[in-house]
């Protein structure tokens, strides 16, 4: 292969399939990433968006089967042994959900679910993961970070779950950062709250990210560049601005029309989708 | 795996229907005859697992018991889900005062276990099948009470149930269209599994002689009988027991394999 | 001035959890002409659902009253609010929770009608099949729809069998709850498109639950935004999104993500080969 040393991840080729009936997800899906770079990957439910940010992270489920290559540092993800997979999750890769209640264990005091991580991975001892772990938390913006420590999940506020989650994903330093609609869940004002903090968060540490969303708008609050995604493939790529004023693929460009609500007169008729694009067949 | 658990499950629950079944046209032999010049036969040719101190044939016994056990299990599997089924689902929509009493009450009938239910009717009525049914039946009506509760409460917070209470759609309405059909997975996976436990209390109930009189062939009678001879002839004791073994071990996998197949999350993702 | 459709007075809702005390709505007064369109913006906490649960009489307010055509509807028993229920009708936010998965389409649609408090409303006249085939043409969807089940359906399609059901029984109000928020964005645009269509064609009152300013812009002539249980702004729709009083409002305005673009972008192009 002629991987470029630089790549952080590159994904060449990437196929997905389920289940026994072999239901492809992903097709020949192709990107790369080079450290400290930010991608978004945009694309409605079922666009295989998800499914490729879980081939990233080695998290496929058991009936899946996964082809082509996807390198992450110069290792090949695909075909790892979960050991390995494990040590690279948490120290090059992380990843944050989209529900901030299932991701985090309703029994267990957030502070120590904080410090597991780092435990698992660096090995820290106790009395210093304590003080990691509070710092953390007030990098993320949590005012009162030693109470939330001590308090369990269902205590604390969306907001405040999702920013435990983010400091969760980034207290390892890792170099790439997969987030799956992290602000779907989230009210508005908190959403650009925690967009602002993903924003800061990686900036500081230089950590490269995944971002996965069905929002070009929400995306482009954090990256600069981005895939489209439909049907399993990559249509589009380009950067932001690229994207929105001259997209290419019909697809695009619907999804661009429907992203601005502001520009069409109350009550008039909005672009649709199907305006620009229309669908082979009716998917469900 | 879990397609497997509901494979197995259903293969031991069918043999042991059809040995019910079977054994009412046919028997190897006469399953209630005492033949004394046949006692305590080892295994082999004709009788298959041996016969027992009375010489009767232990095969035909088995097949006979199965009756006695899917009996047993079907009617008070049937009275403890009629009964509590409605009354976990009454609690569970309606809540208050209502939802409190039927919980207290089940609190109080749990604490009976069906064996000290059984002692008190058979002294009362005497021992009989249809003291241990009931028996059975009463004990585990708070299982199937709570379990419909708890998903009624679910059923009853989801958005389709107010969107039928804003379209003026009565209480039973509800319950008929709603929480039924709902409910009905997990009812049917609770009542695998008090299935499996009334298997086990009927040979229980029948081993102490507070069930099925001793002249009818069930496994537990076959048990209690097998101990006279447990230094003896020990294999008499193993046939009755793996039957129960086998029985129990069916309904729990089928109830867990049930779960699995019923959960539409699990059934959307395939 | 004619006695508006719905009015709300004074409503204040109190909920006990362990012992805490939440005030969910504190005070508020609303009025809803007859065909009127009304947008209700605020956050989660901000009281907007407990506000639409107690117009509907799925709940009853710790004080304060609800007047829908000019007939008390807070505080009476179920059995007399026929005259709510098949006037007023509810689209909630997450089709994927609000359609019954173990329900056929046409069952889901027509379960309205079938309830007795909304026959006695209609009258036994209507025709169960005919209505059906009529609300499913109207939310664009195919006839076989109705011997299908709700998990064959993409989110964007069971948000319309969802507003179909809202309108079997012909209502005169339509209270959406946030019908677009959990859609994808690309989705978004079609069922607006829809509530747009019909509350003209046929008339609707609409009142319209949302955090989204731009949306409840879109389709609402009137809006009150709600924090904490209070209105604290309330007003012409174009007024309120051009030039709010309220802190809140503002802040609300500039959360909503707008599409950003950074010029010093294409330092690192992405490489997709054929893309």
């Amino acid at each position: 292969m002629s991987t470029p040393p630089t790549s952080l991840l590159e994904v060449t080729d990437l196929g997905v399939r389920f289940g026994h009936r072999r239901i492809e997800a992903v097709r020949a899906v192709s990107f790369s990433l080079e450290p400290g770079q930010r991608l978004g990957v945009i694309g409605e439910s079922g666009s295989g968006k998800t499914v490729t940010a879980l081939a990233v992270m080695g998290l496929l489920p058991e009936n899946a089967t996964a082809s082509g290559s996807i390198r992450v540092a110069g290792t090949e993800i695909l075909g790892l042994a979960e050991p390995e997979l494990a040590r690279l999750r948490g120290n090059v890769l992380s990843m944050v959900f989209q529900e901030p209640m299932t991701a985090l264990d309703p029994t267990m005091r957030v502070g120590r679910q904080v410090a597991e991580v780092l435990r698992l991975h660096q090995g820290a001892e106790p009395g210093r993961a304590r003080e990691r772990v509070v710092d953390m938390l007030t990098r993320v913006g949590l005012d009162d970070a030693e109470r939330v420590a001590d308090a369990y999940p269902h205590q604390l506020s969306g907001g405040q779950r999702q920013r435990v989650i983010l400091a969760m994903a980034v207290i390892n330093s890792p170099r790439l950062v997969i987030c799956d609609e992290p602000t779907t869940a989230l009210d508005v004002t908190v959403q650009a709250k925690v967009l602002r903090l993903l924003d800061e968060v990686l900036t500081e540490s230089g950590a490269a990210c995944l971002f996965i969303s069905h929002d070009l708008a929400v995306v482009s609050q954090v990256c600069d560049q981005v895939v489209v995604m439909l049907d399993g493939r990559i249509v589009e790529a380009g950067t932001v601005a690229e994207l929105f004023t001259a997209p290419r693929h019909p697809y695009t460009r619907g999804l661009v029309a429907t992203a601005r609500l502001d520009l069409v007169e109350p009550g008039q008729r909005l672009p649709v989708v199907e305006d620009f694009y229309e669908a082979d067949e009716v998917r469900s | 795996m879990k397609r497997f658990q509901l494979v197995v499950g259903l293969v031991l629950v069918g043999l042991v229907v059809a040995s019910a079944i079977v054994s009412l046209f046919w028997t190897p032999f006469d399953p209630i005859q005492v033949d004394g010049a046949n006692r305590l036969r080892p295994p082999g040719w004709p009788h298959l697992l041996g016969t027992d101190g009375f010489g009767i044939d232990i095969v035909s016994q088995l097949l006979v018991g199965a009756r006695a056990t899917l009996l047993v299990g079907i009617v008070s599997v049937g009275v403890s889900a009629v009964v509590g089924v409605p009354l976990g689902m009454v609690a569970g929509q309606l809540g208050g005062w209502l939802d409190e009493v039927v919980m207290r009450a089940a609190d109080i009938v749990y604490a009976f276990p069906a064996l000290i239910l059984a002692m008190l009717f058979a002294s009362v009525w005497g021992a009989s099948t249809v003291t241990a049914m009931a028996a059975i039946g009463i004990s585990t009506i708070p299982a199937f009470a709570r379990v419909s509760r708890a998903g009624a409460l679910q059923v009853v917070a989801s958005d389709f149930v107010l969107a039928a209470r804003v379209s003026g759609t009565s209480r039973l309405g509800i319950a008929v269209r709603h929480v039924g059909p709902n409910i009905a997975p997990v009812v049917g996976v609770q009542a695998s599994v008090v299935f499996a436990l009334a298997i086990l209390a009927e040979a229980a109930l029948s081993y102490l002689g507070l069930g099925t009189p001793r002249s009818v062939p069930t496994w537990g009678n076959m048990l209690r009988q097998a101990q006279d001879q447990l230094f003896t002839a020990p294999l008499q004791s193993v046939w009755p027991g793996l039957a129960i073994a086998l029985a129990v071990l069916g309904f729990n996998l089928l109830g867990d394999g049930l779960r699995d197949y019923l959960d539409p999350r699990l059934r959307e993702v395939q | 001035m004619t006695e508006p459709l719905y009015r709300v007075q004074a409503l204040t809702r109190r909920f006990t959890d362990a012992g805490r005390h939440v005030l969910a709505l504190d005070g508020v007064d609303v009025e809803v002409s007859r065909g009127e369109r009304l947008g209700i913006v605020g956050e989660s906490g901000s009281g907007k659902s407990t506000l639409v649960r107690l117009m509907t009489g799925l709940d009853r307010p710790t004080s304060g009253t609800v007047w829908f055509d000019g007939e008390q509807v807070s505080g009476r028993p179920e059995r007399e609010l026929g005259f709510l229920r098949a006037a007023v009708q509810l689209v909630f936010q997450d089709p994927r929770s609000s359609l019954d998965p173990r329900m056929r389409v046409g069952d889901v649609i027509t379960e309205p009608l079938r309830s007795r408090l909304v026959r006695r409303q209609l009258g036994t006249g209507i025709d169960h099949r005919e209505r059906l085939a009529e609300v499913l043409t109207a939310v664009d969807l195919p006839p076989e729809a109705a011997d299908r089940y709700p998990h064959e359906f993409s989110g964007g399609q069971r948000q319309r069998i969802a507003i179909a059901r809202a309108l079997a029984p012909k209502p005169e109000v339509l209270i959406a709850d946030e019908p677009v928020s959990a859609l994808d964005v690309s989705v978004r645009a079609q069922v607006l498109n829809l509530l747009t269509d019909l509350v003209r064609d046929q008339g609707l009152t609409l009142v319209l639950v949302s955090h989204d300013l731009q949306v409840v812009r879109h389709l609402c002539d009137t809006v009150v935004v709600m924090q904490a249980g209070r209105i604290v702004e309330r007003g012409s729709t174009s007024r309120v999104y051009e030039s709010p009083e309220s802190d809140y409002t503002r802040a609300l305005l500039a959360a909503v993500p707008r599409i950003r673009i950074d010029p010093s972008a294409t330092d690192h192009p992405v490489t997709t080969p054929g893309a």
